[in-house]
This record gives structure tokens, sequence and C-alpha cells, in this order.
């Protein structure tokens, strides 16, 4: 199943499926570049052009270089893992701190909570985010409530569970998915999901040393597909701040992993028809960057929140409501929800399941002229 | 389960075994092609317990050594082969990924079971004599009198706090009765650096470790001097200080924590095992097979505890498995196992002993199944006697009882008397309904820890929540209780 999946995805870049390009605007990545420098949060040195799972994998040799007691395991890390984000772990840390795991989702999250509540970094990793179910309990029963049940007495912070997400073109209902929300219900969980490699790697580094314990979704449609520098060495980003990586000022656009190339795209077409979009990645689900979001659409006046999971129930139900009660007489038009539609992920349908850049488009076009 | 029930099941096991012994001895001598060819040759293989060795004092070759199955040759195993008949390579053996396996030309299925169920290792007779030819570990004068004094101390607890339940002064307890030997004698097994992750039915080792009564009834009460800060139901013991993780409702995901605690411990080179309690009912979770598989193939030096007390709830193990109890679970995932009579002290010091040594020396996990019985209701919420005879339960409360076998033999020293018996429980009594006024006095902890732990610290929806919750508060104080300060 998983070695299939990692031979079509191979096929479907060659194919050429989606295209090769920097995911941040290139005047918004100098800007957020030099910002970065100014503020301390990304490295001086000048980075080396890599994709996502190169950008991971030097995130995770940079965890266990700098911690004696982090550990990656999961199904299958031990060779490179199926999107090769594990490669090279294994030869220079040892098969004791980069190892397989039999094929139970339970028993590594539940292997993973023991071992970071003995005071180590347990980075385990689910292979599929379709597939993080089976942990569903040890994750929101345990992990998310050892702290507080205990009275502070234990904590499993250490722990980071990292997996694949969302589309990739091809994977139907069980390689697809975009289980966020799921976890965004859940007090005691941090839910981290990049955009790009230069803020994967910042963000998987400072997910793995929080001190509570995190979910990191890696959109791994943009595993080989999402190139630009990334810095060599070791930098964290921020958790629970949100980023604005365009300026503007008649609608707020707010996204998070691979759905801001989409949203992008559509700002840019937006400026053709003289709408300026100020574009925000939430890069942290929970808890979330709300004093970002509220600066912007007091500005702006209109809200449009899109991502890839269903509509229902997702977390944009969450945005949309606590912005409105927090803007109310600031919005000029009804929160927008672009996101995929209530049913599971299909095969043949994935395009007209998926919340295109058109529909963003239309979308913008109609709140602006509410 | 009931002896008498034990005895019918055993018989009617005997006699379908016989009937089939007899259809196929039949099937053999008068029909040429018989009608059932799994019957065909030879009895099914019955598959023999594995002894349980003494304390391996092996040097560590490697890692760790640990006795497993492998595919791969070496030059001994040839030897072995060609001796016995079998070259490798050969068409009577495969060389499979798996591991070796010969073949055979007659079908057989193993069988559901064996003919005899794993026997059950026992030192103390019920009359609390030591059983001649038992071998156990030598318990000193003081230490068997610490034992009982903390059984006895258990017991008492526990029929005080169920009584305060009843009397409306807790909301929830859960009692150990019956089970005061599996507490009390596995905890006196380890040391304090062993981490131990409950189920919740082992108040007593936390109580072995040092946890006073003040503290029980502190946490029972949910007040400001609860270390859980009164966020969990009654009996949701922990203690860090202790290493005994703070208990969680959720059945069997302590399991395989307790192998990634294992795992720390081992990577730590700690002299310390982790050690994990469950009832047969937490056997059905899936957990419990994550644990136990992660356990073997992770050479985690974890003992899996447990405590088959014949029922969960109101569902008896005739409905919970049909295998051999859990005991037989531990041979299928690679994993040394042992039984022992849950209700003889010295069965179960002497097992857990020997267990803690196998799995800090050789690295491995080690799975006990002590048989018991649950004397007392499931909780304060469930009346037993409404799925269970009542004679079943007198039968175990007096007959069987841990107490009272253990107490034997520690009189039968000469260590104890009843003058001792009357003074330890008038004073545990007293110590702990001075405990119970002093808990349900202390005010429940202050408002803002209802904030705080969720993450390190308290981010800004919550504040905002707590803020909006005081406004509330300060406009409406008669809808919250008094003893929570504010």
């Amino acid at each position: 199943m998983a070695a299939k999946s990692l031979r079509e995805i191979r096929r479907a870049a060659a194919a050429g499926i989606g295209s090769r390009r920097c995911f941040s605007g290139d005047a918004a990545a100098a800007a957020a570049a030099a910002a970065g420098v100014a503020e301390g949060k990304v490295g001086g040195g000048a980075g080396k052009e890599v994709n996502l799972f190169t950008a991971i994998n030097q995130a995770l040799h940079i965890a266990l270089d700098t911690d004696p007691r982090s550990y990656v395991f999961g199904e299958d890390v031990g060779f490179g893992g199926v999107f090769r984000c594990t490669t090279g772990l294994a030869d220079r840390f040892g098969r004791n701190r980069v190892f397989n795991t039999p094929l139970c989702e339970q028993g590594i999250a539940g292997f993973a909570v023991g071992l970071a509540a003995m005071g180590n970094r347990a980075i385990a990793e689910i292979q599929f985010a379709d597939y993080i179910f089976p942990a569903f309990d040890q994750i929101v029963n345990e992990a998310a409530k050892f702290r507080y049940r205990s009275g502070n007495e234990f904590n499993c912070g250490g722990l980071t569970i990292r997996s694949p997400y969302g589309a990739v073109g091809h994977g139907g209902h069980y390689h697809s998915q975009s289980p966020e929300a799921f976890f965004c219900h859940v007090p005691g969980l941090k839910v981290i999901i990049p955009r790009s490699p230069r803020e994967a790697k910042g963000l998987l580094l400072a997910s793995i040393r929080d001190p509570n314990p995190v979910v990191f979704f890696e959109p791994k449609w943009l595993y080989r597909l999402a190139v630009e520098e990334v810095p060599e060495e070791d930098y964290m980003l921020p958790l629970s701040e949100a980023e604005v990586i365009r300026k503007g000022s008649d609608i707020t656009l707010i996204g998070w992993g691979a759905q801001l190339a989409v949203l992008e795209e559509a700002c840019e077409d937006a400026a053709k028809d003289g709408i300026s979009c100020e574009l925000i990645d939430l890069r942290t689900l929970i808890p979330w960057d709300k004093e970002t979001v509220e600066a912007s659409v007091s500005k702006t006046g209109k809200l449009l929140v899109s991502h890839e999971a269903p509509i229902t129930g997702g977390f944009g139900a969450e945005i949309a409501a606590s912005i409105t009660e927090r803007c109310f007489q600031r919005l000029e038009a009804p929160v927008a929800r672009v996101c995929g539609l209530d049913t599971p992920f299909p095969l043949v349908y994935e395009t007209f399941y998926m919340p295109t850049k058109n529909k963003v488009l239309d979308a913008i076009k109609a709140t602006v002229n509410y | 389960m009931a002896p008498w029930r034990a005895a019918a099941m055993a018989s009617s096991q005997l006699a379908r075994r016989a009937a089939r012994r007899l259809l196929s001895s039949q099937h053999r001598r008068h029909c040429a092609a018989p009608a059932c060819p799994w019957l065909l040759g030879s009895a099914p293989p019955v598959l023999a317990p594995s002894p349980v060795a003494a304390a391996a004092a092996g040097d560590r070759r490697g890692f760790c050594s640990v006795r497993r199955f492998t595919g791969e040759s070496n030059a001994a195993a040839a030897v072995e082969e060609a001796e016995n008949g079998l070259v490798a390579g050969g068409d009577q053996a495969i060389d499979f990924p798996g591991g070796k396996v010969s073949f055979v030309a007659e079908m057989n299925f193993l069988p559901e079971s064996q003919r005899d169920r794993i026997n059950c290792y026992r030192v103390l007779d019920d009359d609390g004599r030591t059983i001649s030819g038992s071998r156990f570990q030598e318990v000193s004068k003081e230490l068997a009198l610490k034992m009982y004094n903390e059984m006895a101390t258990l017991q008492v607890m526990d029929t005080i706090f169920f009584e305060a339940q009843r009397q409306g002064r807790i909301s929830f307890y859960l009692t150990s009765h019956g089970e005061e030997a599996i507490n009390i004698a596995s905890a006196a097994a380890l040391t304090i650096d062993d981490i131990v992750l409950p189920q919740y039915r082992e108040p007593g080792v936390l109580l072995w470790r040092g946890f006073t009564l003040q503290e029980f009834a502190n946490q029972c009460f949910g007040n400001k001097l609860d270390y859980g800060k009164g966020r969990q139901m009654p009996i949701h013991y922990g203690s860090n200080r202790l290493n005994y993780f703070t208990v969680s409702s959720p059945i069997a995901t302590q399991l395989p924590h307790a192998v990634g605690a294992a795992y720390s411990l081992k990577m730590d080179k700690k002299d310390a095992c982790a050690i994990t309690y469950f009832g047969d009912g937490g056997t059905s979770e899936g957990d419990f097979h994550a644990a136990l598989n992660f356990a073997a193939v992770m050479e985690a030096p974890v003992i899996f505890f447990c405590r088959n007390n014949g029922w969960a709830i109101s569902t008896p193990t005739s409905e919970q498995f049909r295998s051999d109890g859990a005991v037989i679970r531990g041979q299928a995932y690679g994993m040394r196992s042992i039984r022992v009579d849950g209700n003889d002290a010295l069965a179960v010091y002497s097992a857990v002993h020997t267990a803690r040594e196998m799995a800090i020396k050789e690295g491995r996990p080690i799975l006990v199944e002590a048989l018991t019985y649950r004397v007392g209701h499931h909780s304060t919420s469930d009346d037993s006697t409404k799925y269970r005879p009542v004679d079943e339960i007198e039968h175990w409360r007096t007959a069987r009882d841990p107490i009272s076998r253990y107490r034997k033999w520690v009189q039968g020293n000469g260590w104890w008397c009843d003058e001792d018996e009357s003074e330890l429980r008038n004073n545990v009594r007293q110590e702990l309904l001075k405990a119970i006024q002093v808990a349900e006095r202390m005010p429940k902890p202050p408002l803002a820890e209802l904030f705080t732990d969720v993450y390190d610290e308290v981010p800004s929806n919550l504040r905002e929540q707590e803020r909006l919750l005081r406004d509330t508060i300060k406009k409406h104080p008669a809808d919250y209780p008094a003893d929570v300060h504010i």
C-alpha cells in the first residue's frame, strides 16, 4: 500500500502534475525573510534550495543531534520512510533512537506517550493522516489530558506526532484526508500545519521542543513539489502565530498547508480585477492566533477562509464564528468559506471536490461585491 | 472463577475430548475414506507450557540477549539439523523470513485450548502453610510484617471509604477487596525506582510506596491538597515522587505507555523496570495487543501484571475470552509468562521479584497473570448481587481470603497475634477517620486551577474564558459552590 503510493507519487511528479514553483510570493518571501532575520526567527545564513521532505529531514537530523533524549519511530521510518523524511537518521543516530515499530497506530501513539512521560522527545510518525484515527483515543483521552489530569505531576509534553496530510492528486479515500478539525476540538493539543519547506523546518523544530503534545501535519502534495531556500542551520518559528504573507486592503483570506498556494493564485487573479487581498497563513490551528486575524479583518472588513477538509465542522467554522463575534460591526459581508465538499474524498472527482482557485476567486468577488 | 464452576468446565471439556477420540477411532476403523479429513492422522500436538526458568544470571550478549525466533542460519543450527536428519535447503524444511519451519505430512490443526489449563504457582495453601516442595523468595520477619500491615490497612481503608461514599461524603469509590495480596506483595517485590502504571484497583501499591492515608483522602475529596487539583474522580491517584503514574479511566491505555516508559529506562541503563496493571477485561482492548507486541519487539523491560479476578463489572471471563486466560497469550507474542495464585502473598511476591530480575537483566517483557476473585462490587455504582450468586462471593470472601491466609502464615511463624491485630486495625481506623475529617473540611482548589495545566502555560483563549467566568460569578454568586476560593 505505502510502497505503491510512493511509486504513484513519483509517477505523478514525473508527469508534471502540479507545477514546480516557489510557494511564497517572491516579494512576500523576501519581506518575510527580512522580518525573520530582524526578529531573529530565521538564521542569518543564506539557504540552499530544498523541497519539503528534505526540510523535514533536516529538522529531524537537527532534533536528534541537539537532544540525546530524542527518538524517531513509526512504520517504515528505519529505511528512510515512505516519503523519505527519515533518510539517513538510523545510520547516523542508531537503531535504538530511529526505529520501526509494529504496524499499529494506537501502539505508536501509546508508546510515544509513555516515552515522552519519562522526559524524552518522542517524535512519532503516523504514515498517513488518514490512519491516525486508530490512535485517536491515545491522543485525545491520554496525550491531551496527561498534564491536566495529574495536576502537572506528570506530562507528555515531549510528544510530537507528525503525519503526511492533505490531497495528493490520486489518494482517494485513505491517502488524502485533512483531519485537523477533529483534533482542534481537543484542549491540551497543539495542531500545526506548514505551507512550505522553510516554514516546515522552523515549525517542526519548534513543535518538537514545545513542552506540549503536538500534532504536526505535513502537506504531502508539497513533499517534492515545493522548493525554496531553506537555511541549513537550526532555527525555530513561533507556534500560535499566524503570518500575514501578503498585505491587502479589500478582503482577508485565511488558509493553511498546501491551500495557501491556491489562495495565492486567487490573490494574483483578484489583483488583476482591482481587488487587494490580504493573505494570512494560520500555521497553528490550535491554539490559534485570533489577534492577527482580528486585526486584519478590522482593516479589510471581509473574511474568506479556505481549507481542503469538508466544510461542515471544519476549522473554518471556528474562525468564522470567532471573527463574526469579535468583528461584527466591522464586517461588510458574511464570512465566506470555500472548502472541500461534505463527501468522503473521491478519486476520479478530486478536481471537482477541491476548493480550487476559481472557486476561491468567485467567492472573493461575491464577497467584495456583496 | 468458582472452583465448582472450574470443575464443571473441566469435566465437560474432558467429555467433549473423549467423544472426539471415540469418533476419531471409529472413523479410523470403519471408514476407508473418512468424511472428516481434519481428524486424520495422529492427535494434534499439545503445546507444553514453557517452564518459567529461575532467574537467569546470564551475561548480556550484545545490546541484550533475548531468545527469539529468527530466520538466521548459523553453524550450530546446521549441525543440529544434520544430526536430526534435516538438511538446510532440502525439502524437509522451509527457510521462511519468519524463521525456519519443518514440514509435516499429516494435517494438524492446533486445538483451541490445551488439555490442561496452564498451572498456577502457589506457595501457601488455604491454611497458610507453605506447600512442601514449593520454592519461593524468602521474606524477612520485618518485610513479612510490613506486608501484612499494609494488606490490613488497605482493607480497612477500603471499608471506610466505601462507607463514606454511601454516606454521600465522596462521590465515588472502588475497593480492592480480595486483591490485597496482589497489591501489596507485588509492590513489595519492586523498588521505588520501578515505574508503576496502574489501572485503578491497585492503590495498595501506592500505599506500600508511602502515600499517606491523608493523601488518599485528599484525592477522594478533591480538596486543595490533592496533587491532582480536584480534576479527576476519586481513586484516580498519582504521585511523581513515588513513581506511580496518575490513574486514568480509559481501560488499557496505560499498557503501551508502560512499554514507552520501559524503553526509556533501558536507554538510560537504569536498574529498574516498568510494571503495568490491568484486569482480565483490559486484555480485550486493542491497546493490550499493541502493548504486548511492542514490548516483545522493542525488548522492553516491562512487567505486564494481569489481575484476573473473574469479572469485568457484570461480564464473566467466559464472555470475555475463550482462551486459557491471559497467561497463554504471552507465548503468542514471544513473551515469557507465568500464572500465579493471586490470593497467595508469597507466590505473588516471588513471581514479581523474579519477573523483575529477568526484565531488567535481560531487557525483556514478562507477563504475570494473577488468579483471584473480585470480592467487592465493581464500584460504588454497582450492585454485583444482580449478576452473581451471593454464596460465590461469600466463598471467596471467607475461605479464599488473601489476608486470612497470609495472616495464618505470619502467625504460624510466631510474628503476629490477636492483640497485634486489634491494635493495628483500631489505629488505622482512627487515623483514617481523622484523615477524612481533615480532608472534608479542607477547601477545594482555587478557581484558577480550573484553567492551569491544560498546556504548560495558559493560552489567551483560556485567559479570556477565565475572565468571562469571573464576571459571571461576580454577578451570580449564588449559582456557585462556596468551598471553591474565587
